[in-house]
């Protein structure tokens, strides 16, 4: 079994509720943090931690912290981004569902570091019953003294809203969710100016994840030298992992970064294997914008070694034969899978979502959607997978906001590990419209040159 | 006020001295020609544009004196400040030449082209940057997005299919309104430029939308298909206006006013009244005043040699000068291809071939059956 820190709790009965949760030992990291501990020392163990970023960057949390710009009588804000729409990922859906005290003790802890008094949380629109949960824990908490005014007698005020979305993917994004916060249309900002020197209202604001938010807890009950024992390497703790897909049994499972992938498939305590002992043709392994792989990528890295599920073995490789570690959004695709109508659906995702801001995103996405539509039909032709690659490679990079490298790499990765798949759809039209390419040479173990 | 601090910039290895805070595309504006990147949203006089058609992107190959590395992806030149000794590469870059045609190719995805009837052709900012920047021919092959006609209060129509949302009216109505009353509905590749619901604007301002506009999506229904920018002979004119400047470009063809807009520069953009204002007009001016003696005339508005506009052929400035190099020497020993060329080799105008035999898309056959009918 693997170490839980997030999750260990997840399963008594009634911890839902301030009572039960508080006495399994909650909001003990509140009174440490808030009577033990300055914002300094708090944000210091954040960065011995070496927590990174949950939502999908994994870009370290206390460096992050530390960015914030402090200007005399301006308030600062923390926002948590449980805008959470990236398909195949629903790790902070399972958080905010079952331990909604959970996170408010990640917010509670991480207001104090940064000094914010109002406290955001941004959910998704489509999470229609997860507020009302979190309204319900919010005055539990207060009711108890664990927010409001003063608390435990620190001088500290502190309050929390939660704000529902719209439903829309691009608030996701730190400065799109930060407009749509202050009641505007959803768009990404023009960086610089950074959240952290200029974000909701124009004053300083940090943007985190709710899992990120939820793991600063047991990096103040453990400390963070302990915390950064856990896992290998930079990816430190313990990281919630969304499989779904072909597998026996999906789920939300905690991992602590040094299970391989092949056990995070297979193994019972995870997913359990493929379901109805099919073979693995391909894998996203962190959320749909992640580049896909193959099976033989997937379970070794180009150099034969084993791949782990954590952010620098996931990596490895790079994007010519790697993928990211993302959000945890591990989609599993079995041999009768057919890769071209899975990125198609993401690419049609990609094009619905697109704010339409800036122009290689707004039209890109729609010009992809629609050849891939036309390869899918039996209808392509063999330009029109280079047409792909190059719309992809003009997108990417040229946008304003990650969404366009997001919906370029999995077209690109696609095609670069799939092209043959792509090719036989283009060579026989018939065929493709009532059988499947199937699993092929996906899974033959790869040549490695010594 | 203190003394400017002053940064030196290197664009397309042209070194120029700016003042801090000008952004790349002011900077590479002062250098002028071809330095200064494209912009179809960014305009300078409206606050927060930009950033958004990314035709400007540039690459920064050296951040800055202190901090040498280069920008890991390409910037948007009108949103990024220089920093002293920085290094940009605009139209010496193969990475910008490449990612600019790939921007021209979107742009150009769901536009019409349908120059032809489009009354902002010969003063399009979208048809130059693809006649610059772009390629002959399309790879798109798919249905174009499509719009109905709307009117958005008397005098201004809106074509949203020949939109390419750069956001400048909606800053525009922002930042010269009161209460902006058209926005942005939808999101993505259906979202439009409309009012909600089928309000008219009807500011006294908000008439420079049109002028604002890169393409032809916002027009002027006083000029709507009245006259060619071309065949018009623009004049600098003012009057004593009680609620803006007053001073405008009236675009005359003979005695008659066919249009007035704001004077505009070099970049498209409105010129600066000489109190350093924006020189916005009001709608009275635009749309009311059509009659010479509503006007005091200046005298012929000087336009770029490059322009269309400027066949227009007036005295002074314009369209006089001919080029030194002959047409063969720039077109590589071509001999210049007459439109009369095209008419010889048509069919159609040869008297011995019957018209009805000719297979087009109104077929001879048609008219000849109606006339036995």
């Amino acid at each position: 079994m693997g170490v839980k820190l997030l999750l260990d709790k997840a399963n008594v009965p009634g911890i839902r509720t301030y009572d039960v949760y508080r006495r399994e030992g909650g909001y003990t990291a509140v009174e440490k943090a808030l009577k033990e501990m300055n914002p300094e020392t708090i944000v210091e163990e954040v960065k011995k931690s070496g927590l990174r970023g949950r939502g999908g960057a994994g870009f370290p949390a206390g460096m992050k912290w530390s960015f914030i710009a402090k200007p005399e009588g301006v308030p600062r804000h923390l926002v948590c981004n449980a805008d959470e729409s990236e398909p195949g990922t629903f790790k902070d859906r399972y958080l905010m569902e079952f331990l909604p005290h959970l996170l408010l003790e990640g917010l509670i802890i991480a207001s104090f570091a940064l000094g914010s008094n109002d406290t955001y949380i941004y959910i998704r629109g489509e999470y229609a019953w997860i507020p009302d949960i979190l309204e319900e824990a919010i005055n539990e908490a207060k009711a108890n003294g664990w927010l409001g005014k003063n608390i435990l007698g620190t001088g500290f005020d502190c309050n929390i809203h939660v704000q529902r979305g719209a439903g829309a993917y691009i608030c996701g994004e730190e400065t799109a969710l930060i407009e749509s916060l202050e009641g505007r249309r959803g768009n990404p900002r023009i960086k610089p100016p950074f959240p952290a020197i200029q974000g909701l209202w124009m004053r300083p604001t940090v943007v985190n994840n709710v899992e990120t938010l939820a793991a600063v807890v047991p990096i103040i009950k453990m400390g963070g030298d302990e915390y950064a024992k856990i896992g290998v390497g930079k990816s430190t703790g313990t990281k919630l992992i969304s499989a779904c897909g072909n597998i026996n049994k999906p789920g939300v499972y905690e991992i602590d970064m040094t299970v391989s992938v092949e056990d995070f498939i297979y193994s019972d305590e995870y997913c359990g294997g493929i379901k109805g002992g099919k073979q693995l043709k391909a894998c996203i392994p962190g959320g749909s914008s992640v580049p896909i792989l193959p099976a033989n990528l997937l379970l070794k890295t180009a150099k034969g070694e084993t791949r782990y599920m954590n952010y620098e073995s996931l990596s490895d490789g790079g994007f010519a034969t790697g993928s990211m570690m993302g959000s945890g959004g591990f989609i599993v695709l079995d041999e009768d899978q057919c890769i071209v109508k899975n990125t198609l659906t993401l690419a049609r995702f990609y094009r619905h979502e697109s704010c339409g801001q800036c122009s290689p995103c707004r039209e890109g996405t729609g010009w992809m959607e629609k050849i891939l539509m036309k390869i899918e039909q039996g209808k392509g032709e063999m330009s029109d997978i280079d047409l792909l690659w190059d719309i992809q490679r003009k997108i990417e990079g040229n946008t304003i906001c990650p969404l366009g490298d997001a919906a370029s790499w999995p077209v690109a990765a696609a095609i670069r590990h799939f092209r043959d798949e792509f090719e036989w759809h283009v060579n026989n039209p018939e065929l493709s419209q009532t059988s499947n390419f199937g699993l092929q040479h996906y899974a033959d173990p790869i040549h490695v040159p010594a | 006020m203190s003394e400017q601090i002053l940064f030196k910039v290197t664009i397309d290895n042209i070194t120029i001295e700016v003042p801090a805070g000008t952004t790349i595309l002011q900077a590479a504006r002062l250098v002028g020609g071809q330095v200064a990147p494209p912009a179809m949203c960014y305009y300078s006089k409206l606050q927060g544009s930009g950033g958004k058609c990314r035709t400007c992107l540039v690459e920064v190959s050296k951040g800055s004196e202190k901090d040498p590395r280069p920008m890991p992806k390409l910037v948007a030149s009108c949103r990024t400040t220089v920093m002293d000794g920085m290094e940009v590469k605009n139209i010496t870059s193969e990475k910008v030449v490449d990612a600019r045609a790939g921007v021209v190719e979107f742009l150009l995805l769901n536009h019409p082209l349908d120059c032809p009837i489009c009354d902002q052709a010969g003063e399009c900012h979208l048809q130059d940057l693809s006649f610059e920047h772009g390629k002959a021919g399309t790879r798109y092959e798919f249905q174009r997005r499509t719009f109905k006609k709307h009117d958005l209060g008397k005098n201004i129509q809106l074509h949203m299919t020949r939109c390419i949302l750069c956001y400048r009216c909606v800053f525009t109505a922002d930042q010269l309104t009161n209460k902006r009353v058209h926005g942005i509905l939808d999101r993505g590749d259906h979202s439009e430029i409309a009012t909600h619901i089928e309000k008219s604007l009807d500011n006294e301002f908000i008439g420079n939308v049109i002028d604002v506009c890169p393409v032809g999506a916002l027009t002027d229904k006083t000029f709507r298909f009245k006259n060619r920018v071309w065949f018009l002979k623009p004049m600098d004119a003012h009057r004593d206006c009680p609620t803006c400047a007053g001073r405008v470009t009236l675009w005359n063809r003979g005695d008659e006013v066919y249009r007035v807009t704001a004077r505009k520069d070099q970049w498209g953009e409105i010129e600066d009244t000489p109190d350093g204002k924006t020189g916005w007009i009001c709608n009275t001016c635009r749309f009311d005043k059509k009659e010479t003696s509503d006007w005091i005339i200046e005298g012929p508005r000087e336009i770029s040699r490059q322009s269309v506009i400027a066949q227009g052929h007036y005295a002074g400035k314009i369209g006089t000068t001919k080029p030194h190099e002959t047409f063969e020497a720039v077109n590589g020993g071509r001999q210049p291809h007459l439109l009369m060329d095209i008419h010889d080799e048509s069919e159609v105008n040869k008297p011995s071939v019957h018209l009805g035999q000719i297979h087009g898309p109104s077929h001879g056959d048609t008219f000849n059956n109606t006339n036995k009918a």
